[in-house]
């Protein structure tokens, strides 16, 4: 999805989040199935990342051992058996060539994609957060300064740039940290530009000058006044950013520059899969299908998040409003 | 209007410039051996001082920025060891590696890279816009319903899931297409149209996910003003709304986006060409990251650089124009 798009989507939501804000907020994505189901899925693919080991270890693999005596080597080294080798001992069969265990390079494959996008997310909206906020806040000088700086940031290419620096970075230092770093680095600017409109609009209201008059510090200001409500703008800009740059990641380690083997991600194991298409088909359908999985469940989930941070999309969808918050007033006065 | 004109190319002049100094502070200041990375692994101790001579790497880096900068605007020249080569503006460098000058190589590449892209453009709004419209028209019912899963779908599949799903598809088992070659549109009009069916399929069921939804955002939105109400108290039919009124006010972001998402392109869909073998400028820049071209890898940058922020500005305009209601200042 295109930066602008996500700008947009974003900037729908609102800057003031109610007081009850966090119980509001889950009531209002619960009352949603298609977000539900997804938060459910997203869960899910986390505790499997984190479990890797764990699963890894139920299964009986490790996502290295060769297993020579499970491929055919004579057509090729595809696969021993049915639907890529699938197996009690091996559940979603093996690689062909090395015969891998693909269920636990699967899981710990989970690890990377989903690391590396956790790391490049949380560092888009620091940077961003921080940039729009000094904007907004600092002299004109700097506002100047910092726009003409996201101005720049926007025009690179996020694949280009991405390309470009992990040519020149010696291939001593860790992948997928440097990807993270890479991905996380560059794109900021939607978040920087959604923090500073915001933050423009809340200044000027009357409880931040209250808080001006009253000889609080800039960025006293900015922590305890503006951040809470800058919170729903950029957690819904955060929730469309995060499947993006799992995708990035992805695309890089498919393009062969991302993740380096002998390290699963899913983009690499993709670009391993695609000379075995006609003959090992299942080798390329699972992680081509995890990352469809995992980057829909997400981007459906971000878009519960933003319906559910947003009053008006909220009752425009006639959810958390009027029988259900009805009830669980009665029960809330009730005990 | 002439000075919102000159005010918005005034900034996008001030953006360019300011992204070559930080491409070459990134790839020419870095620590290392400059001369030896851009002159590639396999280059002797003569060839690399060469290259050092030839791009002031002994200069301050002032002056080695300043040089380059010259070689954009106004052409600079090379010593070869036997004679000079003249590279005239836009002059991108050389690349030691392929012995070619950076911005031949790109001109070389563009009309590929410009097949794909503006036959997968065509396709992505028609399909995009399409679906928008009939989404929003048939809002509320079972149609609206599949359509906004089917582009939700769209929009999180990545470009190469679906162009691999399609090449085992439409080549591999049912073998109704051969494997996607490109071939240039003067050699065969007719192999060139077949050989990139699939990529501009695979570009344009993905594109067109989103301008779907943008179409049928703004749809929504203007069916849902007060004007719109008094068009449908007059006896206006349906379709005339949705077609004469409705659609107009969705397209002024469309129009936007979709002159961004060109420029973008331009600068290589990467993915897409390297998926399918296109040999394209993406598929010569993953090239140039695999073997260290630093000055080809910089000079794609660049251009990519300038496509966008070219798209930026047109952009902009279009939507000035598309939409009276934005002020231009």
């Amino acid at each position: 999805m295109s930066e602008a798009l996500l700008v947009q989507e974003a900037g729908a939501a609102p800057a003031a989040a109610p007081a009850s804000g966090a119980r509001q907020f889950w009531r209002r994505l619960r009352a949603q199935r298609a977000a539900t189901v997804a938060a459910a899925v997203v869960l899910l693919l986390f505790l499997a990342a984190l479990a890797a080991p764990l699963l890894a270890a139920l299964a009986g693999q490790d996502p290295d051992t060769y297993h020579p005596g499970l491929v055919d080597s004579a057509a090729g080294g595809v696969p021993v058996g049915s639907f890529g080798g699938i197996s009690a001992d091996h559940w979603f069969g093996v690689e062909p060539q090395t015969g891998r265990d693909l269920f636990a390079r699967v899981v710990y494959g989970a690890r990377v994609s989903l690391g590396v996008a956790v790391v490049a997310t949380v560092l888009q909206v620091t940077i961003g957060v921080t940039v729009g906020l000094a904007a907004a806040l600092g002299s004109r000088l700097l506002d100047q300064v910092l726009s003409r700086i996201t101005d720049i940031n926007v025009a690179l290419p996020l694949m280009v740039i991405a390309l470009g620096l992990l040519a020149i970075v010696p291939s001593s230092f860790p992948r997928p940290v440097l990807i993270a770093l890479v991905i996380g680095g560059i794109n900021w600017a939607g978040t920087s530009k959604i923090v500073r409109a915001q933050a423009l609009a809340l200044k000027s209201l009357d409880f931040v000058s209250a808080a001006r008059l009253s000889g609080r510090g800039r960025w006293s200001i900015a922590r305890r006044e503006l951040l809470p409500s800058l919170a729903a703008p950029v957690i819904t800009y955060a929730a469309l950013l995060f499947p993006v740059n799992i995708t990035v990641e992805a695309a890089l380690s498919f393009l062969g520059v991302g993740i380096k083997p002998p390290t699963p991600s899913w983009g690499q194991m993709l670009t391993e899969a695609d000379t075995w298409y006609q003959s090992a088909p299942t080798y390329l359908l699972l992680p081509a299908g995890l990352l469809f999985v995992t980057v829909l469940a997400l981007t459906v989930l971000g878009e519960g998040v933003r319906t559910a941070l947003d009053p008006r999309a909220a009752s425009r969808l006639r959810i958390g409003t009027g029988r259900e918050e009805r009830q669980e007033r009665t029960k809330e006065r009730a005990s | 209007m002439t000075g919102f004109l000159l005010r918005r190319l005034g900034g996008a002049v001030f953006v360019l410039l300011s992204l070559t100094v930080v491409l070459y502070a990134v790839f020419y200041v870095a620590p290392g051996d400059v001369a030896q990375i851009a002159c590639g692994p396999r280059c002797s101790p003569a060839q690399v001082a060469q290259v050092t001579a030839q791009l002031r790497l002994d200069d301050p880096v002032y002056t080695q920025y300043l040089h380059f900068l010259q070689g954009i605007v106004a052409g600079r020249d090379f010593s070869t060891g036997t004679g000079v080569e003249h590279c005239s503006a836009p002059c991108l460098g050389v690349s030691y590696q392929s012995d070619q000058q950076v911005m031949r190589l790109i001109l070389t590449k563009l009309p590929v890279t410009g097949s794909l892209v503006i036959g997968a453009f065509a396709l992505w709004i028609l399909l995009g816009v399409g679906t928008g419209v009939l989404s929003a028209w048939r809002r509320g019912r079972i149609t609206e319903r599949l359509l906004t899963w089917l582009t939700l779908a769209g929009t999180a599949t990545p470009v190469f899931v679906i162009g691999l799903l399609l090449i085992i598809i439409f080549c591999s088992t049912l073998q109704w297409l051969p494997s996607p070659t490109y071939v240039p549109f003067t050699e065969n009009p007719e192999q060139w149209a077949w050989g990139l069916l699939l990529p501009w399929v695979s570009l344009a069921l993905i594109e067109s996910a989103k301008y779907a939804r943008l179409t049928r955002s703004s749809m929504l939105e203007t069916l849902a003003e007060d004007h719109v109400r008094t068009f449908r108290a007059y006896g206006v039919s349906e379709r005339g709304i949705i077609g004469r009124h409705a659609l107009r006010g969705a397209l002024a972001p469309v129009i936007a986006l979709s002159a961004l998402d060109f420029g973008t392109m331009f600068g290589g869909a990467v993915l897409t060409e390297s998926l399918f073998g296109i040999p394209g400028i993406g598929r010569e820049l993953v090239h140039a990251v695999k073997v260290v071209d630093l000055p080809v890898v910089v000079g794609m940058v660049l251009v990519t650089g300038f496509f966008v922020v070219l798209a930026n500005a047109v952009a902009d305009m279009l939507y000035a124009l598309a939409d009276r209601r934005v002020v231009l200042s």
